[in-house]
């Protein structure tokens, strides 16, 4: 693979202008608008139930348990006469929270350890993709499962639960480029010219796999997210009365042909979010892509 | 010849059974890395009952004296004779448990890639005949619903449907074996794997699609047009056929997920399989369940993954020069 054929480590000036470039894109497309509107719904009712602004989500009173949609709650309340939207607002915080520092871990860990792997090889690489061979070798829920019921439940070691299941995705994504880019010429030359391993790799090969991570890291957040909320639904999750969006609708089973709307306010939280969040890592991936960049 | 077509295999299979040696490592840590052993998980809290020498002996029964790399090999030496441990509630050995589950998945596990199958695939022709189209917009839009609506939620809402609309429970009844009762186990059946599939589908659809669209942007396939052949046939045999590959890929590693990701599914609709069998010894504390059958599930996901790989050697030529 030749420079040419990829984006060029950037100037000073240039990343800004490529940005706001690539936000003009991303919202121009279709599937990058909707994303960001839906994801941006969620994260707005996540940072207002953070802020204590929709009401406290644990706060019980037995006089309107059971209601259904009306003025005062929007989305009716539960059998303990909680206020069900606020909680379902809790349960995205909460979902969000774990699923940023899940992502945030796994993209950290991931991204260094492919790019080692693509730019050293030798037995750095045949440690780093031996390791990700084994955590590739369970399906990704049964290893947050398995992890999930081996620590003591709080919502940081969940996130790292997730955190560890997603690790050998991010260093799959990096990993082959950052093989190619080591053969570039501007990656060649920083070499002859004596720059430090570390300089060459910061200034010169991870500019250049950015955009492979930002969208992998879009859409890890998505399947984060569902992971959640599956340990949650299946009682290995953020334990209770702290409301999270799986273990809402695990409660709703018993309640939905009574209440619906206990089932319909986080079940619809979250497929809003996963949507979204797709749209979103779609739209990214075309925006972020250099081929299409001219159009 | 023959040295250089079956080096590459070997190389695959030693690389799998390596992987399997790390996979046994980290399901043992993750066991070690628990609060309490197996006199605890045995006994519960009568366990801090105990005096200095009964503990000390119970240790030495269970080889709990003996160093870690002692004790996983001896485990490791269990496991390949087929001793996987047994539960303690129910005193049945995890092997014979096993065997009951694993069927019972694996067969969800087929029901749903056909399902999956017959949605995606048809629903990937569909887009990719018109691309960019607002049919190509619909059939996408299914495939990300598949890709974003979370199996236990559309299974709950499947089964608060069916209640409410037919009376229809599919767990009133015992659950009832291929064997035992055809009729009944595929009716039980068939909803769950009506969410597995509809989950499928849609990594099925995507991979479809694009599969589709790069065949039929080359040349052989404007030859063919070019030279009058009938747009089925075309469709038929120069691009399905062409497909193929990638689809197969794509449904043999998501066959894999299933025997995992089909925890979910088995545990909202009470389906007796392996996931739920982790899903209760966890919930159980019998850790030795637990143990062995992450082990045996991450076994079938290796051999699922290898026989993908050695069935696309078989089926696409150009890897099988390699």
């Amino acid at each position: 693979m030749t420079a040419e054929a990829l984006p060029t480590a950037p100037a000073s000036a240039a990343p800004r202008a490529t940005r706001s470039g690539t936000v003009r894109r991303l919202l121009r497309s279709r599937s990058g608008l909707a994303g960001t509107v839906l994801t941006g719904v969620v994260v707005l009712l996540a940072v207002l139930a953070g802020l204590g602004v929709l009401g406290d989500p644990v706060a019980q009173d037995p006089a309107v348990r059971m209601q259904g949609p009306s003025g005062e709650h929007w989305f009716g309340t539960d059998q303990f006469g909680r206020d069900v939207l606020t909680r379902s607002a809790a349960g995205a915080a909460n979902s969000l929270l774990i699923a940023v520092v899940a992502v945030a871990i796994a993209g950290l860990v991931g991204t260094a350890a492919g790019v080692l792997a693509g730019y050293h090889g030798g037995w750095t690489a045949r440690a780093v993709l031996g390791m990700t061979n084994v955590l590739f070798a369970f399906p990704p829920l049964l290893l947050a499962l398995a992890l999930a019921s081996a620590v003591s439940r709080s919502w940081l070691t969940i996130a790292v639960a997730i955190a560890i299941v997603y690790v050998p995705i991010f260093v799959r994504v990096t990993r082959g480029p950052v093989l190619s880019l080591r053969e570039a010429e501007f990656v060649r030359a920083g070499t002859v010219l004596g720059f430090s391993t570390g300089r060459i790799l910061l200034r010169h090969v991870l500019p250049n796999i950015t955009a492979i991570v930002i969208v992998q890291v879009t859409l890890s957040l998505s399947w984060a997210v569902l992971t959640e909320a599956s340990l949650s639904f299946l009682g290995l999750g953020t334990p209770p009365p702290a409301p999270s969006l799986g273990s809402m609708v695990l409660e709703a089973r018993a309640l939905v042909n009574i209440a619906w709307w206990t089932m319909a306010a986080p079940g619809a939280v979250i497929v809003v979010l996963v949507v979204g969040l797709n749209l979103l890592g779609d739209g990214l991936r075309d925006a972020l892509d250099p081929k299409d960049r001219g159009a | 010849m023959r040295v250089i077509v079956r080096h590459p295999l070997l190389r695959r299979v030693g690389e799998a059974l390596g992987t399997l040696l790390g996979v046994a490592v980290l399901v043992f840590v993750m066991l070690r890395a628990l609060p309490g052993d197996q006199i605890t998980a045995t006994l519960g809290t009568e366990a801090a009952a105990l005096t200095e020498r009964q503990r000390a002996a119970l240790e030495a029964y269970y080889g709990l004296d003996q160093p870690l790399v002692v004790q996983f090999f001896s485990w490791l030496g269990n496991v390949l004779t087929g001793n996987l441990g047994l539960s303690h509630r129910s005193g049945e050995t995890v092997l014979a448990m096993t065997a009951g589950s694993l069927p019972v998945t694996f067969e969800l596990a087929v029901l749903s890639t056909v399902i999956g199958l017959a949605i995606g695939v048809p629903l990937a022709i569909w887009s990719a005949s018109r691309p960019n189209s607002l049919r190509d917009a619909s059939g996408q839009a299914v495939g990300l619903a598949g890709l974003s609506v979370p199996a236990f939620l559309l299974g709950s809402v499947m089964l608060a449907a069916a209640a409410r609309l037919l009376g229809y429970n599919p767990n009133a009844e015992r659950f009832a074996t291929l064997t035992s009762d055809p009729a009944l186990n595929l009716q039980q059946m068939l909803m769950p794997a009506l969410v597995l599939g509809f989950g499928l589908a849609a990594p099925v659809m995507r991979t479809a699609r694009s599969a589709i669209l790069e065949v039929r942007s080359q040349d052989f396939v404007r030859t063919a047009h070019g030279k009058g052949v009938a747009p089925w046939l075309v469709q038929s045999r120069h691009v399905l056929r062409n497909a193929t590959v990638p689809i197969l890929t794509m449904t043999g590693i998501q066959f894999g997920y299933l025997l995992g990701g089909a925890v979910v599914v088995e545990q909202v609709f009470s389906v007796p399989g392996i996931g739920r069998q982790v899903l209760l010894g966890i919930e159980q504390k019998e850790y030795a369940v637990v143990q062995s059958t992450v082990l045996v599930i991450a076994l079938c996901f290796v051999l699922v993954n290898l026989l993908t790989d050695l069935l696309y050697r078989v089926v696409d030529p150009r890897v099988r020069q390699l």
